[in-house]
């Protein structure tokens, strides 16, 4: 039976491995922004062996670029993008103490090996949803690589962002598990 | 001749660039509605009570419908009794969608397709003109988001793999985007024509009423025979499982080359913009 769950980051292991697929889980606190563009930035770095402009441990990856804000308002539509897109980079992050990621669509089965090694979830959340989404959030900063600008890694301040249990720590699928049932064979 | 100054053109394009990506139709909410109460599985229900919420925040909070507000495409019909005056007719166009993006407070997501370098102004829009008798122009101006045109695809089909092989194209098409492109979505396949025409086909398919009949009543009973295998995929609203994969599929069909039986899916999220203006 799926559960509703609020969390915080930062997140332990213990948080994420209670987490099973189809839980609801509302986010609130601190979350940091990532799509393409800040990926292959943070992999550039870690292969000069600089510093990451955040430190990753226990944080949760919100893969968005927001439309640009009007003035007095905090950011404007906020939805996910496709997670898909940052597999090739996603294992070398939860090395590094990632513990979530909020986005849609499917993960790599390295990216679905890896939340099972490292102890991490994948999180979808409502692609399209982007007015819905923006309510959550109640602050929004630029903390790296502003020059990117819809794609610069933002530092958010969330409320009860909704989302749902996609991968969990046991290696399982919610979209696979949806497909076994409601899929009716001719 | 009919006087039409570029003016109102640009005018017409900023606003129909705006209010696409505001304010969705009354047929993709009340399919939404149908949907609501349709949806057999909860986390389905629940993404169609989001996505109804979704729309009435964009319209009142002036909050975009979703960040990826698409590369613009226009469909112009230009009356042939129609005399543009005052500019150049696409720079007209161009220029509605730079103001609409920035005036708008819309995400710029057209970039240089190698150095990915931003253009700024979320142009170039793709215009496909048609001259039309009559002395009137008529615009749609059209935001269609990436992640769905990236799970769209063409195929060259063999004539011998007739109907059977346009069905399995589209509901592969559709098992392959699985909950990437933002479902429940909207099908639109072009079938005959040749390689080009049959995206364009499938593209446009997109832009009749949501929930009317196909005009063709061989192309109707057709249509309800791929929706009804689209939905027994189960892939559901968000990819979480469900009944309503697809609200609808819409085919537009021309001839074609003996040798040939070109087919095009276009996928379309959930997220269908578009804005009809005439002028
Ligand atoms: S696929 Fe459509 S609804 Fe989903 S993020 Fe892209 S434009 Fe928005």
């Amino acid at each position: 039976m799926s559960k509703e769950v609020r969390l915080t980051p930062p997140l332990t292991a213990a948080d994420v491995c209670a987490l099973e697929i189809g839980d609801r889980v509302l986010v609130s606190g601190v979350i940091y922004t990532a799509r393409d563009a800040a990926h292959r930035r943070l992999m550039d770095l870690l292969a000069a062996g600089q510093p990451l402009p955040v430190d990753l441990q226990g944080q949760i990856l919100y893969y968005v670029g927001p439309s640009p804000a009007r003035p007095g308002r905090v950011i404007g539509a906020a939805g996910p993008t496709t997670a898909t897109r940052m597999d090739v980079y996603t294992p070398t992050l939860l090395r590094l103490g990632l513990k979530a990621m909020i986005g849609k669509g499917r993960r790599s089965p390295e990216v679905i090996a890896a939340l099972k090694e490292y102890q991490a979830v994948y999180l979808g959340a409502t692609g399209g949803a982007g007015a819905l989404i923006s309510q959550c959030i109640r602050q929004a900063e630029v903390v790296a690589f502003e020059d990117l600008g819809p794609e610069a890694i933002h530092r958010l301040v969330v409320e009860d962002l909704p989302t749902i249990v996609i991968n969990d720590c046991a290696g399982r699928d919610l979209y696979d598990e949806g497909l076994r049932r409601y899929a009716r064979t001719a | 001749m009919r006087d039409l100054h570029v003016s109102d053109i640009i005018a017409a394009v900023r606003q129909a660039a705006i209010t696409a990506n505001y304010v969705i139709g009354p047929d993709l909410l009340a399919a939404f509605r149908r949907g609501l109460a349709e949806e057999e599985s909860a986390s389905g229900r629940e993404i169609f009570r989001q996505l109804i919420d979704n729309a009435r925040i964009a319209e009142t909070e002036c909050v975009p419908l979703c960040q990826d507000c698409g590369l613009t495409v226009i469909f112009a019909e230009v009356g042939q009794e129609v005399h543009i005056v005052g500019g150049d007719f696409e720079a007209a166009l161009q220029e509605g969608v730079r103001q609409g993006y920035q005036e708008g407070y819309l995400r710029k997501s057209v970039c240089h397709p190698l150095t990915r370098t931003n253009t700024g102004d979320n142009t170039p829009a793709v215009i496909h003109t048609e001259i039309v008798p009559g002395d009137r122009l008529k615009l749609w101006v059209v935001p269609k988001g990436g992640g769905s045109e990236n799970m769209s695809r063409l195929f060259m089909l063999k004539p011998a793999q007739g109907w059977e092989g346009i069905k399995e194209a589209v509901v592969g098409t559709v098992r392959e985007a699985g909950p990437n492109a933002c479902p429940p979505y909207i099908v639109g396949v072009g079938i005959g024509g040749n390689f080009e025409r049959a995206a364009l086909l499938a593209k446009k398919s997109l832009l009749r009423e949501l929930g009317s009949q196909n005009p063709d009543p061989d192309l109707a009973a057709r249509e309800e025979e791929l929706l009804k295998a689209i939905n027994d995929l189960g892939i559901g609203p968000q990819g979480l499982g469900g009944r309503l994969t697809a609200l609808g599929v819409h085919i537009l069909l021309q001839p074609c080359h003996i040798a040939s039986l070109p087919v095009a899916v276009n996928i379309q999220c959930h997220s269908s913009r578009h804005r009809e203006v005439e002028l």
